[in-house]
């Protein structure tokens, strides 16, 4: 039993960790392109920037039960199965891709637009715009958002237990209530609870250090 | 060869939202010459912010041509245009300093865009930290900075491309009066020291006063009047002019007592006016009748102008305007209203 709740805490952090990293990969560039594209953005593109917005809220408007569903054809396409942690991470990436995309796109619309100007006074490309102001300014906002994101992936990956994904989330389903093993539950949401606080906590942390405006 | 380094030339710009269209300039013309420090001066929501954008093409114009150097802004490619941005520092209202990095940092920034190594970017900001004398806040962050201190460090960052013209849009607006006065003699200094033509956007007047070579003087999307800063300071023509000039509501003193004459002095804070009040009539043995005055005066420096009535005794007065003029105060024989100005003599 202790062997199966470690492989279940690990597969957890597996399929949380490898999903945001690749959530990211996504997400990032498209809140970037949402930010930019914007109407009051550096390089306003209207009809690209409706595009994005649109698969981005259709995509987020979709439950995750569902999703993970009706893309297991893609899951198979690129993974071979649909069982399993690493099947799992499909859907997560496909969930949390444009849920990253509006928190990117929402920390740069902090960052103040005096300082935006002044670098496009010192004729900053927009490349140059985006990497070395916009990013680095909106740091502190987008590591909150970051720690948002993957505490809400964790959660994500928990329900995936459900449908053959692994981790905790599984443990749970399959011992808490198929088995009704009361116990086994009440440790696996402990654990879970515990990662959470983990993650959440490490990525406020690190946020909080990595802002230069506080003393 | 013209000395000229901005041209602008039937600038017109509108701005198209959904409260309708908001012209912000139209039909400015205006003729920067290189090393002065131009101001342009204006009320809230004139156009000046408009202006200076549209100078460095941040804000492009709806018509009109911007030259810098002879060049046409409109003709250059975008590469250009980034190039061309770079030989214009500007500095604003809000430091607008990048939050997430240090003073010295701040500093490299520009350099950093223009392609300048790592190395030879980080000594020159720590020549510039010194040239605007904070070169023991190099680690300082924005946040744990002063609104002066800032604002230096804007400097630096802004002459770090070693620019041709230093755009200032209200640099000394958010800063308290001492600090507004350390910032413009910094200002001056660089002015002076490396060259460089200085355009100074301010709504108060007597920034333009302490600084400016001259004014152009911005109201509803207009130039109304530009010139010599002592020439508009001591007759203002427009409006807006004498109201910038006299906040307080009240009329340029032009009174002029029907025949005696009159002098408008001119203090531009390089002298205190109360020693050379007391010294002149002490040395010309002669006293004056102070009609009215209108100035202020700041760290013992007078700023403002007054008029004086000169005694009817004409070897008196030859006195009074030859001791002036060896004071090197600027003064204008007061003529009575509607009368055309006489020329003004600068000693
Ligand atoms: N991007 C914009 N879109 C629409 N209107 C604008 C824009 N920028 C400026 N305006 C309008 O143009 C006019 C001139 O604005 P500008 O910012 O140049 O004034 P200003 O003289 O700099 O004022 P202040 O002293 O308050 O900074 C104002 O009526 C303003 O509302
Ligand atoms: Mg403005």
């Amino acid at each position: 039993m202790l062997n199966a709740i470690l492989v279940g805490i690990l597969e957890t952090v597996y399929m949380t960790v490898v999903s945001t990293i690749f959530a990211y990969v996504i997400g990032l560039p498209l809140g970037v392109i949402l930010y930019v594209t914007d109407k009051g953005g550096t390089h306003p593109i209207l009809w690209l920037n409706r595009v994005i917005g649109f698969i981005v809220n259709f995509l987020r408007s979709v439950p995750f039960i569902i999703l993970l569903v009706w893309v297991m054809p893609i899951t198979r396409a690129i993974v071979g199965t649909t069982i399993g942690s690493t099947a799992v991470i499909v859907p997560l990436v496909i969930a949390a891709a444009p849920f990253i995309a509006r928190m990117v796109e929402s920390s740069l619309k902090e960052v103040d637009l005096g300082i935006i100007e002044a670098a496009q006074s010192m004729g900053a490309s927009s490349f140059q715009l985006i990497y070395k102001v916009l990013i680095p300014e909106a740091k502190p906002s987008l590591l909150v958002g970051s720690a948002i994101a993957i505490t809400t992936i964790l959660g994500y990956s928990a329900l995936a237990g459900t449908v053959g994904g692994g981790g905790l989330g599984a443990l749970a389903y399959n011992y808490g209530y198929i088995r009704r093993d009361e116990d086994v539950l009440l440790v696996t949401v402990i654990l879970l609870v515990i990662v959470v606080q983990i993650f959440q906590e490490v990525g406020m942390l690190i946020a909080k250090k990595a802002d230069k405006r506080v003393k | 060869m013209s000395d000229e380094i901005i041209r602008v030339e039937e600038l017109n710009k509108t701005f198209t939202g959904k409260s309708g269209t908001i012209v912000a300039l139209d039909g400015v013309n205006l003729s920067i010459r290189r090393g002065e420090i131009f101001g342009i001066i204006g009320l809230s929501g004139a156009g000046k912010s408009t202006l200076v954008r549209c100078i460095n093409f941040l804000e492009r114009p709806t018509s009109g041509r911007v030259l810098f150097q002879g060049r046409d802004l409109a003709e250059l490619k975008p590469r250009e245009l980034l190039l061309a941005r770079q030989s214009m520092g500007m500095i604003f209202q809000g430091f607008n300093l990048l939050s997430q990095r240090n003073a010295l940092q701040n500093i490299c920034f520009p350099m950093e865009i223009a392609g300048v190594p790592r190395a030879d970017a980080k000594k020159r900001a720590n020549e510039l930290l010194e040239l605007v004398g904070l070169s023991d806040r190099a680690d300082a962050y924005p946040s744990q900075m002063s609104g002066g201190q800032k604002q230096r460090i804007a400097i630096a960052r802004a002459l770090s491309t070693s620019p041709s013209v230093l755009l200032c849009d209200e640099a000394t607006s958010a800063l308290d009066p001492n600090t507004t006065r350390q910032i413009l003699e910094l200002l001056k200094h660089i002015n002076k020291a490396l060259g460089i033509t200085v355009v100074m956007i301010t709504h108060e007047m007597k920034v333009i006063e302490t600084i400016c070579n001259r004014v152009a003087v911005i109201d509803e999307s207009h130039i109304v009047e530009m010139g010599e800063v002592k020439d508009i300071f001591i007759r203002p023509q427009s409006k807006i002019a004498k109201q910038l000039i006299f906040p307080q509501g009240d009329d340029a003193p032009n009174i002029s007592k029907a025949g005696k004459r009159s002098l408008r002095l001119v203090f531009d804070g390089t002298s205190a006016f109360e020693p050379i009040i007391s010294q002149m009539t002490l040395d010309c043995r002669a006293a004056v009748n102070i009609l009215a005055a209108n100035t202020k005066n700041v760290d013992g420096k007078t700023y403002g102008q007054m008029v004086i009535q000169l005694p009817e005794d004409e070897v008196s007065a030859a006195r009074i305007e030859a001791y002036l003029k060896d004071r090197s105060i600027f003064f204008k024989e007061e003529v009575p209203e509607n009368a055309e100005c006489d020329t003004g003599r600068y000693s």
